[in-house]
Parts: structure tokens; sequence; C-alpha cells
């Protein structure tokens, strides 16, 4: 796991990530994830032999509900802080050319 | 009349009870000294108005024979809990103008309980930070100072700066990595994150949501008693939130902690820690005993792994909870060629550095190819770190260490390398992987005057020992400084 991130990693990293990252700070983006990264390759030393992830911090079984409609109805409430809405819709840009 | 903001929450309540003054005086008080401090940049959004009809609303209330658990007292919510027609921010740019249409559950059960809402407050960038330096809205100053201004700790820093200021007379945080326990020390005040569980997330922005816990910050254990009391609850809203009754921890507050085990774990003593925090874990640790605790040194082996698994899970969790902000629904939009240009440009715009920072940590971990050798790994380490805990209520019944490993320090101080901006969550961090509660009580002064902390971690589910040892810790230590007002 000792691979380092370049700065093409990082492009794809910021594209998964959706998020704009300027070429020349890519580099320096790559230099500080490194950093980081390496610093959490410790981790690697513990022994995990037949350990389980941990999956809840407090043992509870996971909580089942009925299956009905709890809450509803609140079509201009969920639009109301949209950035931009239109006859109850929200107006997003285009994604099928 | 005595000043009313240098009371404390419990003697704010006794004294409304006993007609000696009315919510709407307490309340003019507080936000006459919220104006006062608008120096500590400890609020982002102020409701005075709401507030004050809210006092008279609670003092009619309260005439008419309706007294809540925190009724007509003058509180500050951190801007991470949704409420309903007020502004909630996370300290991002990306969430706009968002005004929620809704109530978190936690705020939702301190106002069914006669909270008079003063105002939201300032913190870390959707709490990622230990100084709050990444808030968009402006760092927040700490009461406390010395030659220049000092951080109040993070992500919580402006509920701790405006309970240690006496702005607010308790206030609600959220605990991540340390986000309560660490600004609570680097404030002088009590703070604690419960048993994860315990509160519920429902209405809170979420970070890591297998950490996040919502947690009061306070003057006295005693209030902080007081106001989880209110916080917590059964929430069928939330998944993880757990169906157990709420005891009244105000209760715990006067149990003795003679024959209480007191463990002391060893790999807590770190290179580079200030001595004096040494020396004030030693009193601690004297105090105690003292007080009738039996003192058992004890193990945690995997310490030393806790933030490195943090940093793994906690922007694993924080990259796939910010994907909403896609500026779709809501916040801001930063309008681009097409759409995915719209989205990569408004999630630039909108998130700071560190948050972006994270995010792509996490995107990584999470990647095809990588989860195994990180996230899984990540989740097995947190597993062990569970197991020290395990092993060590064999031999005790809480344990006790420093909050932090150091006093405040100054605001702007250039940490140029992101590991050692993390190193502060060092002795906090391990309850939340565990989800264990653990409180801060202030407990002494270093040589500069500055606060300094001491924690207890308790069992989970047991936040009535928690409270136990806390207020043996407090009555010892009797921590009575308060910072010179240099703000008015």
């Amino acid at each position: 796991m000792s691979e380092t991130v370049s700065a093409k990693d990082v492009k794809k990293i910021a594209r998964l990530s959706r998020l704009h990252v300027e070429e020349e700070r890519l580099q320096p983006l790559a230099d500080e994830l490194n950093g980081i990264l390496g610093w959490i390759e410790q981790l690697q030393e513990v022994d995990v032999e037949g350990v389980a992830p941990m999956t809840s911090a407090v043992a509870m079984p996971a909580p089942m509900r009925a299956d009905k409609v709890s809450d509803g109805g609140k079509r201009d409430d969920v639009l109301k802080n949209a950035p931009k809405s239109e006859d109850g819709f929200f107006v997003v840009p285009r994604s099928v050319e | 009349m005595t000043d009313l903001t240098n009371l404390t929450l419990s003697a704010a309540l006794d004294g409304m009870a006993a007609g000696d003054f009315s919510s709407e005086e307490l309340t003019k008080a507080h936000i006459d000294a919220c104006m006062d401090a608008a120096d500590l940049n400890a609020f982002i959004t102020t409701t005075f108005e709401h507030a004050m009809d809210g006092a008279k609303a609670s003092d009619a209330r309260r005439k008419s024979g309706t007294v809540g658990k925190l009724e007509g007292a003058p509180l500050g919510v951190k801007d991470l809990f949704c409420t309903e027609g007020v502004k909630t921010t996370a300290a991002s740019k990306i969430l706009g103008e968002f005004t929620p249409t809704y109530e978190s559950s936690v705020t939702a059960n301190m106002k069914a309980d006669g909270m008079v809402m003063l105002g939201k407050l300032n913190l870390d960038e959707f709490a990622m930070g230990s100084a709050n330096e990444t808030s968009a809205f402006g760092p927040v100053i700490n009461p406390w100072r010395k030659d220049e201004d000092l951080v109040p700790g993070g992500s919580s820093g402006g509920s701790a700066a405006a309970v240690a200021a006496g702005i607010c007379l308790g206030a609600t945080a959220t605990d991540t990595g340390g986000s309560i326990r660490q600004p609570a020390s680097f404030t002088g005040t009590v703070g604690i994150k419960p048993t994860y569980g315990r509160c519920s997330r429902w209405g809170t922005v979420a970070f890591a949501s297998s950490l996040d816990q919502a947690g009061p910050i306070a003057k006295t254990v005693k209030d902080s008693a007081i106001l989880l009391g209110s916080m917590a609850g059964y929430d069928p809203k939330d998944s993880t939130s757990i169906d157990a009754p709420v005891p009244d921890w105000t209760k715990s507050c006067e149990r003795s902690v003679k024959g209480l085990r007191i463990g002391i774990p060893k790999e807590y003593s770190i290179d580079g820690m200030p001595p004096e925090i040494q020396t004030l874990w030693d009193e601690g640790i004297a105090w105690m005993k003292d007080a009738g605790a039996e003192i058992v040194p004890i193990t945690l082996p995997h310490t030393k792994y806790a933030l490195p698994a943090y940093y793994i899970v906690a922007p694993a969790e924080a990259s796939s909870n910010l994907a909403r902000y896609d500026g779709m629904r809501y916040g801001t939009r930063v309008d681009g060629a097409d759409l995915n240009d719209t989205y990569e440009k408004t999630r630039a715009a909108g998130f700071g550095a560190e948050v972006q920072r994270r995010i792509m940590i996490g995107t990584y971990v999470l990647s095809a190819g990588y989860y195994d050798a990180y996230y899984l790994q990540a989740q097995k380490v947190r597993t062990r770190i569970v197991q020290d805990f395990e092993n060590a209520w064999e031999s005790c019944d809480a344990i006790l260490t420093p909050t932090a490993p150091s006093a405040p320090f100054a605001v702007g101080r250039k940490v140029t390398d992101p590991v050692q901006m993390y190193l502060n969550d060092i002795f906090t961090v391990t309850t939340n992987l565990a989800g264990l509660p653990g409180i801060s009580v202030p407990a002494g002064l270093d040589k500069d005057g500055l606060p300094l902390g001491l924690q207890i971690i308790g069992k989970a589910m047991d936040e009535d020992t928690v409270f136990a040892a806390a207020s043996a810790l407090e009555k010892a230590a009797g921590f009575t400084a308060r910072p010179e007002k240099w703000w008015t």
C-alpha cells in the first residue's frame, strides 16, 4: 500500500469527488494527500486477523418500522430552498444531450 | 441586581422558579452581553427578537404552571443543527441562504423544554477542524487571551467561546473526533459527548455518521447534565438512536465516587506533551484518590492507531454525506458549461480547502481497489480499539485522561501540515471510534493562565458514572477562574 498519489491521480480523485481543481493545484494537493496517506499507512501494522469490521458503536438490532407513509405533501417546503424552481419543479442544467 | 450573565444554568433556572427574575430579564441581559461580545465572532446568525418573544412566552407559560426542564433559559445552538425558519450554514458557503423548514430533533426537544434560542453559533466548516479557523464566517476568538488572540478549539468553537464569555447560559455542540471536549478544554468549560445514539442525529448536518454525536457545552458539570437530559432521547427518525430511558443525570452529579475504579491508560502519556498537562493529570489522579476512588493502571494498546483510523473513517463517510451538496436542490449553485461542470464549479466554490481535502481523501480511500486496504482495515482497527476498552472495563469503571495535548494556541498560526492539526484530537478520538461517553472538565491553568481540561471516559450508556466522576473532579479542582472581559 505504499504507492503514492500523482498529480494525474488527484485529477481523477477530484473528478470522482465532483470538485473542480485548477491544473496548478494538482501537484500541491498530491503532496498534501501523500503526507496524510503516508501517516495513515501505519494502520497496516495492526494485526486484524479474524477481526470483524466494526459496524455499529452500540450493539442493537436494526430497527424495523411499518411500511406506511408517515410524512409527505410538502412540495413547497421541499422547493423552498431550491436555487432555481418553476411550476413546482426543480430547474437543473440539461443532463441528456 | 447581580449580573445575570454570571449565573450558572442551574442557578438561573432556580432564580426564575423562585421569581427572583423573569426569563425576559435574563434573556435581555444575555442579549446585551452578546452584543458587547461581537468581537468574539461566536455567532453566525443571531435571533435576538425571536429570543425576546420566546422569553415573554416562557414567562407566560410559567405563570400558567407549565415549566419545562430548560424553561426560559437563553441558550446558543451550534449552526450545524437545523432550525425551522432560521438560516443554517454549517459554517460553509455551499449552503448559501438555506433556511430549514423543519427542526432538528435535538433542538426540538430543547424548545419543547422551554429553551430560548439566542442564535446560531460559529464552528469549523461542516465541523471539520480543531481551531474554528475553517469557518467560512471567520475564526472565533477565545475569551481567554494572552497578548494575542487565541483559538477556542473546534469544531464547536462558537459554542465554547459563548459559554466561556457568559453570553449564553449553555450551548449545543457536536463531537465527531473531539469537537465538544477539546474546545471545552480550551475555554475552561464543561463539554460532554454522550454514548453514540443517545442524541438523535436527525436534522443535524451530517459529517461522519458513525461518529457524529450531539452534546452540550456548559459552565458546570451539573449544567451539562441538565442540558443533556433535554437533548437526549429516543427518536424513531434516526435508525441509530438508542431506545432507552434518559435518567436524571443531575442526580448522578451527587453520587459518591467512593470505591469507583478509575483507570489510567499508560498510552496517553505522549512525546511532546507539555509537562504541565502531565502534572495536571497527576493532580487529577490524586483528587480522585482523595475522593475515595481506587486508581488502576490500565493499557489501551491500540491508542496510537485511533487517529489514523479516524482519518480514514471520517473522510470516507464525509465524502459520501457531502455528495448531496450539488447545487441542485438547495444552497449555492455556480453555473458551468454542462451539468458536471456545474457540479464541479459549485462544489469548488462552496467548500473550503479543508473540506475539499477531506472529501478527496474519502473518495480515494473508498475508490475501486482501495476499499479493503483502507476503509475495511480501519473498521477492523476500530474493533481492536473497542476490544481495548472492553478489556479495560474488566478492571475499571471509568478512565481519566487529559482532554487535549495542548493549551489554546494563537489564531492564524499557519499549520502547513494537516497531520499536525489532526493531533489535537489524539485523546478524544478513541471514544468516538468506540461510541463511548466522554466529558471534559476544566481542571487548572497553565503557566500563562490558560485553561486545561481533564477527560473522563465511561462505559457505553453509563453517563451516570461519567457525571459522578466528573463532579468529583470538578469539586476537587475548584476551578473558578474566568477570562478577563477584554472584549467590551
